[in-house]
């Protein structure tokens, strides 16, 4: 006979407030199968679980229902409260009567109904319930970064700095992402370029790195732990185990192209490193681009090299390779605003630029050595619009959210024109100013005492007109439209995810939100692990944030790898699906629905009306299995069952609910 | 190619200019318009702002005459302020106010016929190409600026148009002539047509700016497809050259009378004699120069 064990947790007062929780203990102790039932004031709490343990000791309980919050918050408490007990942690069902009950209804004689519903289902179940044991599986220890990023260098020198090997996998001929071509970084000013290259160099030599550039994942199969990439290495046309960057060729290449780095600012050669302190610090060949590769002319390069580096017949290459974790770092875009903003001219005055192309052109290693310079003319512009929020905050033409660095380094800009150009003026459209972050209102104070104008409200329209460019836009805080004369505009434009950012999450099994941003597993509790156990993100790939933001999320996402890593052996859930091989009649539609392909179909030997025949079934991986149960679910034959949620509970549950 | 047309009320009165000229170029392009029988004033500013059932009941029963007369038929509508009523009117009548609209105005109206402006009904590939062949006399060397307005092209989910802050319609169109359109950024701003009478010193300044503009970027003259744009823009120039103590000079044309002309209207014949503003004088010595050459 069952010896059940109910408690009814008041949390605080956020059940008992409307659901009388005595009332629920005393129809539970009414329940068959029940020996025990009470309340409890914080059951999660240290002294909540003495309780339950001493419960269990006293009345020799050999199965628990706690009734309480939603077992997403404690069911992993309470298991681990179990392993203490003579009870198997998975004799536990959870009713919640918290965000299913309490928190949703008002009338307090209909909820406490419900809630003893609720219970009485759990009390169904938890008769059911069997007995399960973990297993374990061995943890590979190393990890694949994807994205090489001022995010993902952080995660990988973490990890590697613990004694770790971490592959870095970036699909740009360098590392750096887009810290590298700032200038100045707000709120200190401190160049860009001098903290993050030093990082990139260390990354590269770094003993436990792997740096693999020019590089995408293309495939990911395998579990925590234990995961299977496909990594492609794209053709770069030079040798870079012999190459030892002395840039002959990229010298004398003739053909030019435009410079991507520079935002089009400036050209590059079709042989080109991505920036002269690229890492590796070695050139790669731009097939779209090259005449050699494109038409079989020129191979100037080629004859050029000293050390016969150059090989055009270079081909893609696909290297697999087992990571116990993997972090994606894979970072963010600029939007396209001149297809989203054809008012502001479409892209077809020279001197509306975006942000990044004013840090280009700010940047004493870029086109134009740090001279603020109209890209239309060469002339130095002596008036300047800052347009702030270009598609983010704008539903109705780009993206809802707030792209949060534009405020900060908005401020920087004018900060920076205001300072290198003598006599300058700069106004500033804004909806708001959100300075949330150490010293950051300070840096924006300043920005308005040195006599940036802030502006409140947005820029309707900007046009060419007598050599400037005109800014039409409302002041809202006097209510009057205002027109701008600039020489130049710079607008400030909305992060969006880097392109492809969302198909290579999708080959990690991680999924992206609305707007292509990367789902965390948990938006305040787990911020850097993501629905799928053994991989994190980091940085802009999860949403917009500044540079300081990034480097603590990285930091975090490392940590988390490094609890993984240091594990030899991880436990697996019990709660996986089972097949019932006699029943399965090999239909296959389980195999179609399972989301992470942890089912097969395999042929056994069976016996049918006394001949040996082979009969085709299926079969579970139980290191893949996540437990979802959704080919219990398609199951039309009913063989396979979920254990923990096994049809029988599930049917004694809905039962339940109609006994009265 | 035939339209159900609804002409609204300028048709009559301050636009006879673009009636005159759109009945001579669709004589010489092949294109019928049919005009609805006992249709109404499309309610354009005083009754949509009035009540929001009146403003869309009144346009809703255009559409239902036309349905019945002309079933399927897209419907013609030149004035933009019309042309926007008669696109809310559809929307409202495609979607969850149909049976409102259908009891408002006594008859059931479905919302099945399609609402096309002038420029879309000459940009067929058909009537652009008998556009083309009909050309007489070609307009090059002069330089125009489009002026759209502003409720042709928006709001854009009501006029479904892509490009609303830069459409290129007109701009093709008027190519048709060999005349070149310059590239100019008030193609699509308010002229305050609506408000002229009652906020005059509010409107002046946006007359201004589109003239300014217009001749900054090297136009010799503004094209338009809207009566109330043509009235505005071309009887208070000379008023607003007056405020500003500028010079501006330049003559408004509908994109009909443009076409015509370049078919070989005469300026009586099409419209271009009776402006407010002197419209004969740029298209004529244009035309006698070549003819000298």
């Amino acid at each position: 006979m069952a010896r059940t064990g109910v408690i009814i947790c008041h949390c605080g007062s956020n059940i008992a407030s409307v659901v009388d929780v005595e009332r629920v203990a005393l129809a539970a102790g009414q329940m068959p199968g029940v020996t025990y039932a009470a309340t409890n004031k914080y059951t999660c709490s240290i002294s909540g679980q003495d309780m339950i343990k001493q419960a269990i000791a006293e009345h020799e309980l050999d199965r628990l229902v706690i009734a309480s919050c939603t077992p997403r918050m404690h069911e992993t408490t309470f298991r681990k409260m179990l392993t203490k007990t003579s009870i198997n942690p998975y004799m536990l069902e959870i009713a919640n009567i918290r965000e299913q009950c309490s928190w949703v209804h008002t009338d307090k004689e209909k909820a406490t109904e419900k809630a003893i519903d609720l219970v009485h289902m759990a009390v169904a179940k938890v008769l059911k319930d069997q007995p399960l044991f973990t297993s374990s599986i061995p943890v590979h220890k190393k990890c694949l970064v994807v994205g090489g990023g001022i995010a993902g260098i952080q995660a990988a020198l973490d990890v590697a700095e613990a004694g770790y090997e971490v592959t870095l996998v970036e699909r740009e001929p360098s590392i750096g992402g887009k810290m590298v071509m700032l200038d100045k970084t707000f709120p200190t000013l401190d160049c860009s370029a001098c903290i993050s290259t030093p990082k990139m160099a260390e990354a590269g030599a770094h003993p436990n790195i792997r740096l693999m550039t020019s590089c995408e994942i293309s495939a990911v199969t395998g579990y925590i732990g234990n995961f299977q990439v496909t990594i492609r290495q794209k053709p770069r046309y030079v040798n870079h185990d012999t190459c030892t960057g002395c840039g002959l060729c990229e010298e004398k290449c003739p053909t030019k192209v435009t410079n991507l780095f520079d935002q089009s600012l400036s050209k590059r050669k079709a042989i080109y490193k991505l920036f002269p302190q690229a890492v590796p610090a070695k050139p790669v060949i731009d097939s779209e681009h090259c005449t050699m590769l494109k038409s079989g002319k020129c191979g100037l390069c080629s004859k050029l090299c000293p050390l016969g580096c150059i090989n055009f017949e270079d081909q893609e290459d696909f290297i697999t390779e087992t990571f116990g974790a993997i972090v994606l770092a894979t970072g963010y875009d600029l939007i396209d605003w001149a297809k989203a903003y054809p008012e502001y001219g479409g892209g077809k005055y020279a001197n509306v630029i975006s942000g990044l192309q004013f840090e280009r052109l700010v940047n004493a290693s870029g086109p134009t050595e740090g001279h603020i310079q109209r890209p239309g003319d060469g002339a130095e512009p002596k008036t300047v619009v800052i347009v702030k929020c270009v598609g983010s905050r704008d539903p109705a033409k780009a993206k809802a959210y707030c792209s949060r660095a534009c405020c900060m380094y908005a401020a920087k800009h004018a900060h920076q024109i205001l300072e290198k150009i003598e006599g300058s003026k700069v106004y500033v459209f804004y909806i708001d100013v959100r300075t949330p972050g150490k010293g950051y209102e300070e840096f924006y104070d300043k920005t308005r005492a040195d006599g940036a104008v802030y502006i409140r409200g947005r820029v309707s329209k900007i046009y060419e007109e007598g050599g400037k460019l005109i800014c039409k836009g409302e002041d809202t805080l006097i209510g009057k439209q205002v027109a701008v004369e600039a020489d130049m505009v710079v607008l400030e434009t909305a992060m969006e995810p880097a392109h492809g950012s969302t198909e290579t999450a999708a080959t990690a099994g991680v999924s992206a939100d609305k707007d292509g941003w990367l789902t965390e597993a948990h938006p305040k509790l787990r911020p850097v692990e993501t629905q799928t156990a053994g991989v994190y993100l980091c940085g802009t790939a999860q949403g917009p944030k500044d540079i300081p933001d990034t480097v603590a999320q990285a930091s975090a996402a490392a940590a988390k790898v490094l609890g993984l890593l240091a594990k030899d052996e991880l436990e697996t859930s019990p709660m996986i699906s089972v097949v019932d091989a006699p029943k399965c009649s090999g239909c296959g539609f389980c195999e179609q629905v399972c989301p992470v392909k942890a089912i097969s179909m395999v042929d056994v030997p069976s016996m049918y009306n006394g001949k040996r025949v082979t009969r085709t079934v299926a079969q579970v991986n139980s290191g893949l299995c996540s437990g979802c149960g959704a080919c219990s679910a398609a199951c039309r034959t009913g063989c396979i069952d979920l254990l923990g949620f096994t049809n029988k509970q599930i049917l004694e549950e809905v039962d339940a609910l109609w006994q009265e | 190619m035939k339209y159900s047309y609804f002409p609204g009320c300028g048709m009559e009165a301050t636009g006879i200019e673009y009636a005159k000229s759109l009945a001579f170029v669709n004589r010489a392009i092949g294109v019928e318009f049919i005009e609805i029988d006992d249709w109404n004033c499309c309610g354009a500013t005083a009754g949509h702002s009035t009540s929001h059932e009146l403003g869309m009941a009144l346009p809703a029963r255009n559409l239902a005459l036309s349905e019945q007369q002309r079933p399927g038929m897209p419907i013609v509508v030149p004035c933009a302020s019309c042309y926007s009523r008669m696109k809310y009117a559809l929307q409202a009548a495609q979607g969850s106010e149909n049976e409102k609209l259908s009891r408002l105005i006594g008859m059931p109206v479905s919302g099945a016929a399609e609402i096309v402006s002038i420029m879309e009904a000459y940009s067929d590939p058909v009537a652009a190409e008998a556009i083309k062949a009909a050309i007489k006399k070609p307009l090059d060397g002069l330089k125009v600026a489009c002026y759209y307005g502003c409720l042709y092209t928006r709001p854009p989910k009501v006029t479904g148009m892509e490009n609303c802050e830069d459409p290129q319609a007109m701009d093709e169109l008027v190519r048709l002539t060999g005349a070149a359109c310059v590239d100019w950024a008030f193609k699509t701003e308010c002229c305050g047509a609506g408000h002229h009478v009652d906020l005059p010193a509010e409107s002046k300044p946006l007359l201004y700016k589109i003239y300014k503009n217009a001749r900054a970027n090297g136009a010799q003259a503004i094209i338009t497809a809207c009566p109330m744009c043509m009235m505005n823009l071309d009887m208070r120039q000379g008023a607003v050259n007056m405020a500003y103590g500028e010079d501006f000079d330049l003559p408004v044309y509908f994109l009909t009378e443009l076409l015509a002309v370049a078919m070989g209207a005469g300026f009586g014949e099409c419209g271009v004699a009776t402006h407010f503003h002197p419209a004969k004088k740029l298209l004529q010595n244009l035309i006698n120069n070549k003819e000298v050459v």
